[in-house]
Order: C-alpha cells, then sequence, then structure tokens
C-alpha cells in the first residue's frame, strides 16, 4: 500500500492509506486514547472516548482510515475535555468503586482518568442498582463496572464461531449479558483472555481476578518522569502571619488522616509554620480562629456531616476534598443504590446480633438524622480542590498544602495519584 | 428460516401467545445457529416483544407531551382504575396488561391509545370505562376501535397542490414507458427534491449513488418508522394515497436498477397493513410490479412489508438496515453510506414515505409544475403534522416558503407560545420567530410541529423529550446512553427549584459535548431542544433559577434528604 500524508494538529505525519487513525497516529508519536478500540478488529465506535475532528466535523477516531491530505484535529482543548466528559460520563453511569475493585491498577478507564487527570466529575453520579452475575461457570459479569464498549461481543467467541456476550435492552437500561450455554464451551485461555481485554473490570474470571500486589500492578507507575495535567488552584494570599489548618472526618475511615500523618518528617516543618485550629488531631471541636484551609475527608452522610461542612466553608478560605468519600461518597455510598429503609433494617433490625421486637432503629433528638443517601461534598458546597485516593497518597496531599499555604511549584508524579 | 425473518418469526410468537418464551428463543437460536443471548438481545430491543405472559388485551397508551397536555394522567389512572392493572406489570389480569409508549402518531386526536394495535382516540375517561366494559363483556375489538382518518386540513389551490390531489393508479409509473433512466433521474434532479425525513439530502443525488454502484443486487427501503413525536404526515399518506408511495418506489427502481423494495412500517401503524397489502395486490394485477413491469425489458421489482416492533432509533436509515436484517437497531457506524453498503451489504435507498410520494408526482405533473412552487432551495409543497393548542390540529399541505405567522392563522393557534418544530430532535422557537419560513433557506423542518400556548411548562415538554431520548437511545455509545440521563436528571433538578445560573451553563456545556461526541443523529440531536429553549426563553428560565448563594455556592435540599429517615422512624414508632 502507498503512504500518503495528512495533518495532525497543523502537524504533517505519513501512514498507510487506509490505515486506522489510532494506529497510524501512534506511528507518528501521537496518542489518542481509546476504550474500544482493539487492533484486531472492526471499528466499534462505541465508547467515543477517541473523538477527534476530521476536516472540522467531530467523529470517532477509531472509525477513520487515512486518505491523502485529511485535516485532523486531536488535542485542541474543546476535544480535550469533550474525552475527559466522556470519561467521566462512564464514571457516574456504572458504580466504579476502584478501591474495591480486582481490577483496579490493571484498568485502562482508571489509567485514562489519571492520564486526562480526572480528580472529581462535573455530572453527578447516577448510582443506577446494577447486578453482578455470576452464574456462569467462570466468568462473572459485574455490571457495575461495565462501560459498553462490546470488545467482548466481536473478540470472544467459541471455537464453532458462537457470540458468548452481547447486550440486553436498550437505552440507559441496555447491559451486558453473558450467555451460560456458549460461556461453558470457553477454555481457561479463551475466559481468561475476555478479562484481559475488558477495559474495565467487569469481566473477571473466578480465582482469577487478583493476581499482582499494589505496586506491580500493570498502571501503578507510569512511565518514569510521567506527571498529571491538573488546574490552578485558588491561592491563599494572607502573608505574614502564621498560617491556620482545620480538618474534619466527615463519612469517612480516618484512613485519609492516617496518610496525612505519613508526611512524618514533613509534619515537624508543617508544625512550625502553621497552626491547628479545629481538627480530630488537636481535639479542638469548634473553629476559634477563621482557617487558611480546611482539609475534609469522606462524604456527607447525616445532618451532622452537613453541618460540620457548612461550618467549613464559613470558616475555611481554601477548602480540599481528600479521598474518595470526600470526592464523590465513596465507599459509603455503596448505599446509595439500596433503599435507605433496606440499610436501617438490615443493620439494626435483622442483623444477627438484633433481639427480635427489641431492637430500634436508633433516633433522638441528639442523634443525626440519616440522609437519603450519600452526597459529595462539592454538592453541598464549593470545594476548592480535590485529591484522590483511597487513601490519598501522602506526597500529594503534602505537596497541594504546600502550595495552596506556600506557593510553592505542585507537580504531581504518576504514582501520586490514584483512585485507590 | 433466515436471520432477516427473525422480527416477523418473533410476531409470530407475540401474537400467538402473547409473549415470547425462554424456549421460542431457545428454539430460533438453535435453528439460526446461533447463540440465544444473541436472539434474547433482539427481543430485548424492541419494546413490543415481551418476554412474560401477557394479557389477552395488550393496551399502549400514548405518553408524548401532547398527550400529557391532554390529559394523559386520568386517562392512565382510569385505565388502571377499570381494569385493576398497573401501567407495567405483567401477570395481573388474564384480560389486560398496560404499557406506556412513546407517540404513536395520532396526536391530532390525543389522548390516544393502541389495543392489540387497533387504535382508540380522543380518549377521555368516561370512554376508558365504556371500552374496558365492552372488552370484559367479550365485544369484538375491531368493532368498538376508532376509524383513524386524517384530518387533512389545508391543500393549496389546485394548481400547487401536490400530495392530495386526485390520483390515479399508475399515472405516474406508466411515464417510465418511453424514458430512459437517466432522463427521470434528471426531472428528479431538476425539482431539486430532498430528503423528507429532515436531513434533506439531495434525492436525486442519493438514486444516482445507487444506479452507478456495481453491486450485484440492490435494494429500495421506505422508510414508514415514522417515530418522531408529533410527526403523522406518513401515516396520512399511508392511509390516502398509498399507491402514489409504491408508485415512487417503483421510478427509484427504475432509475437505480433495484430488484427488491422494503417498506418498513412501524409496528405503531399496524392497522394499515390490510390497505397497504390490498394495493400491493393491485399493483400485481395490473402488471405494477412483478416481473417484466409496464412490459418494460428486465425491468423486475417486488415489495415486502416488514413491521417494526417499536424502537425509535430505527428511524434512522443505518438503524433501519439493521433491523431489516433482524438484529438489534443500532446505527452502524458513519463510514459509508447505505448506497455503497446497505442491507445484506449491497447497495439500498432509503427514502422516506414522503420522499417517494413526491418522487411520483414529480414524474406525473412535471418537474416544471413543481418547481413553480416554494422557494428557491425546496421546491414543492410540504406536509406538516400540526399539533398542540390549535383549533384545527391535522395535516397541512403548505407551499414551501410559508411563515410560521400564516399557519397559526391556518391551523387558528390559540395564543401561541413555544413552538417545537420537528419535533423533540428538532428545536424551539419563541413569538419573535413567527415571520420565518419553512423552507430549506430558513427553518427546516422534517413535518412536526407541535404549537403550545403560556399556561404549559416548558420544563415538563423538556422533561417529556429527555425522557424519550433517554428510554429510546439504542445504548451503544456513552454521549447519548449517559448523556441524556444526566440532562434528565438536570430537568429533575430544575422542577424542584435547587437550580442556579451555573446549571444554565452547565446545560450548555454539556449539551454541545453529547452533540458533538455521539455516534449518530440521535444521540447528536437530542440536547437540541433544551438548550434552544433556554436560550429562547430565558425570561422563563431566570424565574426557575435562585440566585448563588456566596458561601455555599451549591443548593442543596434538606428537606427531601431528611423526608425519607423522617418517614422511616415514624413507621417504626408506631
Amino acid at each position: 500500500m502507498e503512504n500518503v500524508s495528512f495533518n495532525i494538529d497543523g502537524r504533517t505525519c505519513s501512514a498507510e492509506k487506509g490505515k486506522n487513525l489510532i494506529e497510524a497516529a501512534k506511528q507518528n508519536g501521537i496518542f489518542i486514547p481509546s476504550l474500544c478500540h482493539f487492533k484486531q478488529q472492526n471499528p466499534l465506535g462505541s465508547c467515543r472516548v477517541c473523538t477527534v475532528k476530521l476536516n472540522g466535523r467531530a467523529t470517532a477516531g477509531c472509525t477513520i482510515n487515512i486518505d491523502k491530505g485529511m485535516d485532523i484535529e486531536v488535542n485542541t482543548p474543546e476535544l480535550l475535555d469533550t474525552r475527559k466528559a466522556i470519561l467521566e460520563m462512564m464514571f457516574v453511569e456504572g458504580n466504579h468503586f476502584c478501591p474495591s475493585c480486582e481490577k483496579s491498577g490493571d484498568c485502562q478507564m482508571q489509567k485514562l482518568g489519571y492520564e486526562t487527570g480526572i480528580r472529581y466529575t462535573r455530572f453527578p453520579h447516577l448510582f443506577v442498582e446494577r447486578f453482578i452475575d455470576a452464574k456462569a461457570e467462570r466468568i462473572v459479569v459485574n455490571q457495575n463496572r461495565c462501560i459498553k464498549c462490546k470488545r467482548c461481543f466481536e473478540e470472544i467467541k467459541t471455537n464453532d464461531r458462537y457470540q458468548v456476550f452481547n447486550f440486553l435492552n436498550k437505552g440507559n437500561k441496555t447491559v451486558v449479558t453473558v450467555d451460560y450455554e456458549q460461556e461453558a464451551k470457553l477454555s481457561e485461555s479463551q475466559a481468561e483472555y475476555a478479562m484481559q481485554i475488558c477495559p474495565t473490570g467487569s469481566i473477571l474470571v473466578k480465582g482469577k481476578s487478583v493476581s499482582k500486589p499494589f505496586g506491580n500492578r500493570m498502571f501503578d507507575q507510569g512511565i518514569e518522569g510521567k506527571t498529571i495535567p491538573f488546574n490552578k488552584i485558588n491561592k491563599n494570599n494572607s502573608n505574614g502571619q502564621k498560617k491556620r489548618v482545620a480538618t474534619t472526618s466527615l463519612a469517612g475511615c480516618f484512613g485519609c488522616h492516617m496518610s496525612l500523618l505519613d508526611i512524618d518528617l514533613g509534619l515537624v516543618d508543617l508544625i512550625e509554620v502553621v497552626e491547628f485550629n479545629k481538627t480530630p488531631l488537636t481535639d479542638i471541636k469548634k473553629f476559634s480562629k477563621r482557617c487558611n484551609i480546611g482539609i475534609i475527608e469522606g462524604g456527607v452522610s447525616n445532618t451532622h456531616n452537613f453541618e460540620v461542612l457548612r461550618a467549613f466553608r464559613e470558616n475555611c478560605d481554601i477548602l480540599v476534598s481528600v479521598g474518595e468519600c470526600a470526592i464523590w461518597g465513596g465507599l459509603p455510598a455503596l448505599r446509595n443504590t439500596i433503599p435507605l429503609e433496606d440499610c436501617l433494617n438490615e443493620a439494626y433490625l435483622n442483623s444477627l446480633t438484633s433481639e427480635e421486637n427489641e431492637s430500634v432503629i436508633p433516633n433522638h433528638e441528639d442523634i443525626p438524622k440519616i440522609l437519603d443517601k450519600v452526597y459529595s461534598n462539592h454538592e453541598i458546597v464549593k470545594i476548592d480542590y480535590h485529591i484522590p485516593g483511597c487513601p490519598p497518597n501522602s506526597n500529594h496531599i503534602w505537596n497541594v498544602v504546600k502550595n495552596i499555604l506556600f506557593e510553592e511549584e505542585l507537580t504531581i508524579a504518576y504514582p501520586e495519584f490514584k483512585y485507590d | 428460516m433466515e436471520r432477516t425473518d427473525l422480527l416477523n418469526k418473533l410476531w409470530e410468537f407475540q401474537n400467538k401467545h402473547g409473549y415470547i418464551s425462554e424456549n421460542a428463543i431457545k428454539e430460533i437460536a438453535k435453528t439460526l445457529k446461533v447463540s440465544t443471548t444473541e436472539i434474547e438481545g433482539v427481543v430485548t430491543f424492541y419494546h413490543f416483544f415481551h418476554q412474560q405472559p401477557t394479557g389477552k388485551f395488550i393496551i399502549y397508551l400514548n405518553n408524548s407531551i401532547v398527550s400529557e397536555f391532554k390529559g394523559f394522567q386520568q386517562i392512565k389512572a382510569a385505565f388502571e382504575k377499570e381494569t385493576g392493572c398497573t401501567f407495567g406489570a405483567y401477570n395481573e389480569n388474564p384480560l389486560f396488561t398496560l404499557f406506556e409508549t412513546s407517540c404513536i402518531g395520532l396526536s391530532d386526536q390525543e389522548p390516544a391509545a393502541l389495543i392489540n394495535f387497533q387504535p382508540f382516540t380522543n380518549l377521555t375517561p368516561k370512554k376508558v370505562v365504556k371500552i374496558i366494559k365492552q372488552l370484559k363483556n367479550g365485544t369484538q375489538l375491531n368493532t368498538i376501535s376508532s376509524t383513524v382518518t386524517s384530518k387533512i386540513q389545508y391543500t393549496p389551490t389546485d394548481d400547487k397542490t401536490v400530495f392530495f390531489r386526485n390520483y390515479i393508479l399508475g399515472n405516474s409509473i406508466k411515464k417510465l414507458q418511453n424514458s430512459s433512466a437517466n432522463k427521470i433521474l434528471n426531472l428528479i434532479s431538476k425539482a431539486k427534491l430532498a430528503g423528507r425525513g429532515g436531513a434533506f439530502f439531495p434525492t436525486a443525488k442519493k438514486w444516482q449513488y445507487c444506479q452507478e454502484s456495481n453491486s450485484t443486487k440492490k435494494f429500495i427501503i421506505c422508510n414508514a418508522d415514522e417515530g418522531e413525536p408529533g410527526t403523522f404526515k406518513d401515516r396520512a399518506l399511508l392511509e390516502n394515497n398509498p399507491g402514489l408511495i409504491l408508485e415512487g418506489m417503483i421510478i427509484a427502481a427504475f432509475i437505480t436498477g433495484a430488484t427488491k423494495g422494503y417498506i418498513y412500517l412501524r409496528a405503531e401503524y399496524a392497522y394499515l397493513l390490510e390497505k397497504l397489502e390490498s394495493t400491493l395486490q393491485e399493483f400485481h394485477k395490473k402488471g405494477f410490479l412483478g416481473k417484466t413491469i409496464l412490459g418494460i425489458d428486465n425491468f423486475n421489482f417486488n415489495i415486502e412489508i416488514q413491521l417494526g416492533a417499536g424502537s425509535y432509533v430505527c428511524g434512522e436509515e443505518k438503524a433501519l438496515i439493521e433491523s431489516l436484517e433482524g438484529k438489534r437497531g443500532e446505527p452502524r457506524i458513519q463510514k459509508s453510506f447505505p448506497t455503497e453498503v446497505g442491507y445484506l451489504g449491497y447497495s439500498t435507498v432509503v427514502n422516506n414515505v414522503e420522499t417517494f410520494a413526491k418522487a411520483a408526482r414529480i414524474i406525473e405533473l412535471g418537474s416544471n409544475f413543481i418547481s413553480a412552487i416554494g422557494t428557491e432551495k425546496s421546491k414543492g409543497t410540504k406536509l406538516l403534522s400540526i399539533s398542540g393548542d390549535v383549533a384545527k390540529p391535522g395535516i397541512y399541505e403548505i407551499e414551501w416558503g410559508t411563515t410560521i405567522r400564516d399557519l397559526l392563522k391556518l391551523c387558528e393557534g390559540l395564543s401561541p407560545y413555544y413552538i417545537q418544530i420537528s419535533g423533540p430532535s428538532g428545536s424551539c422557537i419563541n413569538s419573535s420567530e413567527f415571520d420565518r419560513k419553512i423552507c430549506k433557506e430558513d427553518l427546516i423542518c422534517g413535518g412536526s410541529i407541535m404549537i403550545f400556548n403560556r399556561s404549559r411548562s416548558i420544563l415538563q415538554i423538556q422533561k417529556n423529550f429527555m425522557k424519550f431520548f433517554k428510554t429510546e437511545s439504542c445504548g451503544v455509545c456513552t454521549p447519548c446512553r449517559a448523556g441524556n440521563q444526566i440532562l434528565y436528571e438536570k430537568i429533575k433538578k430544575f422542577e424542584r427549584g435547587l437550580c442556579t445560573q451555573n446549571d444554565i451553563d452547565e446545560i450548555k456545556q454539556w449539551g454541545t459535548i453529547i452533540q458533538l461526541s455521539s455516534r449518530c443523529g440521535l444521540g447528536k440531536s437530542s440536547p437540541n431542544s433544551l438548550v434552544t429553549s433556554i436560550a429562547k426563553f430565558e425570561d422563563y428560565f431566570k424565574l426557575k433559577i435562585s440566585p448563588l448563594h456566596e458561601n455555599q455556592h451549591v443548593e442543596f435540599d434538606m428537606e427531601s434528604a431528611i423526608q425519607e429517615y423522617d418517614s422511616i422512624i415514624k413507621e417504626t414508632q408506631l
């Protein structure tokens, strides 16, 4: 085949005529992220993460075959933001609890989240109840994590060419199903291949899902020297006097506070220049002075969390949400797909330790009321910065605090930015 | 059995047993040598197929916005009360099962429902009581169903009427006898015929692509899947002039060399089947279909009708082709036109009902007749379906270039305030735009015009539209599947009075993202209405937002957040 020249973002590139754009761009050193594209396959054009503009018109990059003189835009601000938005849509549409996912660290969607610097989603989480299908012999399909990319449809067939995976329903009710009869025909290696090509943790093989320790997983380290993109943080302008910091844990586990203590020797430096106001570290219960920075762990699950969060907003110049729970609900938000009544009954009335007709759901005017769901902090008040992780890396927290208080330069190394 | 027969086979089971059982699915899968999940995927894609037993009478009540404004809730309640069933629930009553469905093409006679696909129009709670009583007593369904007659409210003077003028069967295609494919194509091209589904693609060009294709087989498909809510003009044509449509298809076959045609008829119009089929027979009898049509050598063409099964997205031509092939109606990715790779991989022409009818008239009346009517770029007349708050809802055949103001006079719009052009996927206009003209140069329109007065809630309109899109999205691409749902949640937030200027800005930004990145026309146009209504009814939306709170920045509804807990505690205290 002849080579043709074309343009990407104004740069002249060259590739074989008819070659898939994603591959052709890669050859020319330009990376176009995608989740459904899979090199052996016909383009699926389902995830839309690879959205680019061809001669001014937006289309999925994986559906373009290179031709002479094509003018392609890939990394314009509009397209970068669109790509990020599509990923965010995937995060809010499913229930992606990275800290509890077997595929975390090996997940391509998570990796793209890191690379595009998603800290929180602009869209509210939808928390739709989804089921986990473990009836098949080897394969488990976890609907919570499925992004409907269709890779498994095309790539996983039985030896006699029967389809194993397919869609059911349409619209927002679309789900992927596995055909039990055909699945049983798959060999062990075919089943594992299905797990491997799934860009998220939706397809798992029983007994094979967790293999590598933290730090050694596929996307834990990233390319050396790679950093995470971020937007400018609001700075604190008050100079001179000793800076004041407040922290709290709302519906959280104090794990993020533990990570804060992991700053280690940095804490000694910190004590020199800052003073802690309201925080569990000093056990000061009420704000006595206005603070420069408020660090919040955990989301809002009850009326007390809500009041504390509003008090933080009123008394702090800059608010930072720390950890998955603060950012979008995290593990406590597992209850968001289950009716509150069921949760309370399970916890207080039907649990193993509760006695029949003796137990009540606790309620008293001094006890906070449980909200209908766990809310992320930025649904309640304005949050200036988000540090993801479960818990977040201590260096990441430390660098952000230093940046806000002392305007020290901020770079976030790839291994320090995690959702788990 | 071929895969292409799948929809028909599924209809057989559905009609015979009231549902498609697991065993039926297994049996079909075995015959077709595919996995059962593949067949199940098709069954669950179309909402007229059921996997659980249904009652003797399946009632589909239309939930489009026009129906909502004309009393949908009361009718729904009446049906539930009289039958003792709940909408959407199976196994409640051996006689009845109730479902909501999107627009059934009867917007001029709302509220309307289909009972076993027979139309019941202009429903009132009293009528519902009577209907259910009669059905319980064993009255034959077809003796009590409504006869649907399209109210053709307006046609221009005789020298300007194109569609609804006297029709003599065969007058159009007889002109093919002493002509050639290129001459006929030239006439179509001269009359500037453009796709009437709303995309305005030049028809002559499309037919030429197919004509020039080397494909060993060629197909002509008539898109009678008129699913855009508020549109019923194709129904009027199918009902009044089915022959005209067939003649248009025959002309297309003459030009392109196609040998087989399909009419993809939406299941909502199943009651038109009989008439269509008898027209087909008449054509066969007269030698207008079959072999050596009109005595022209090698001119062989047959038409078959394929019934849809309830899916809006199948009105998109590439989804329609998939559906015709017996698959889920997921639009193919946009790589080539169907004239290149279409039905079963062969060159295929897909056109709207109105386009074929118009083509037939162009050949019959001559391109000069057509060119004398309309505007520079849009020639002839256009069929409009007008519904909503007007004294005379129905079909209007108007000359291209007619202004909205003239139209409002014709249909006697009652203090018009909000006008939806081209259905939910189109856009809306406010009173400052009533002098705009309907034509390619100005206001393009696929055929639906819904007129609403000042008392109607714009939010309710948008909520209805967005709910429609989130259910009817094919579910393949992220922005359409998730994005429409996200916008729907936003409208719900609006309703609760929790939105600020930020939310308005977000709707605009998010809408643009969905439009930009969606895979087919559905997602590319689904945010249109919401986004344009925000721009064009600024005052209305201004009243709906609360001021930004300086310190808290985000509105939060504590009352509703603790309501559930309070009621649980209250109950357990008793």
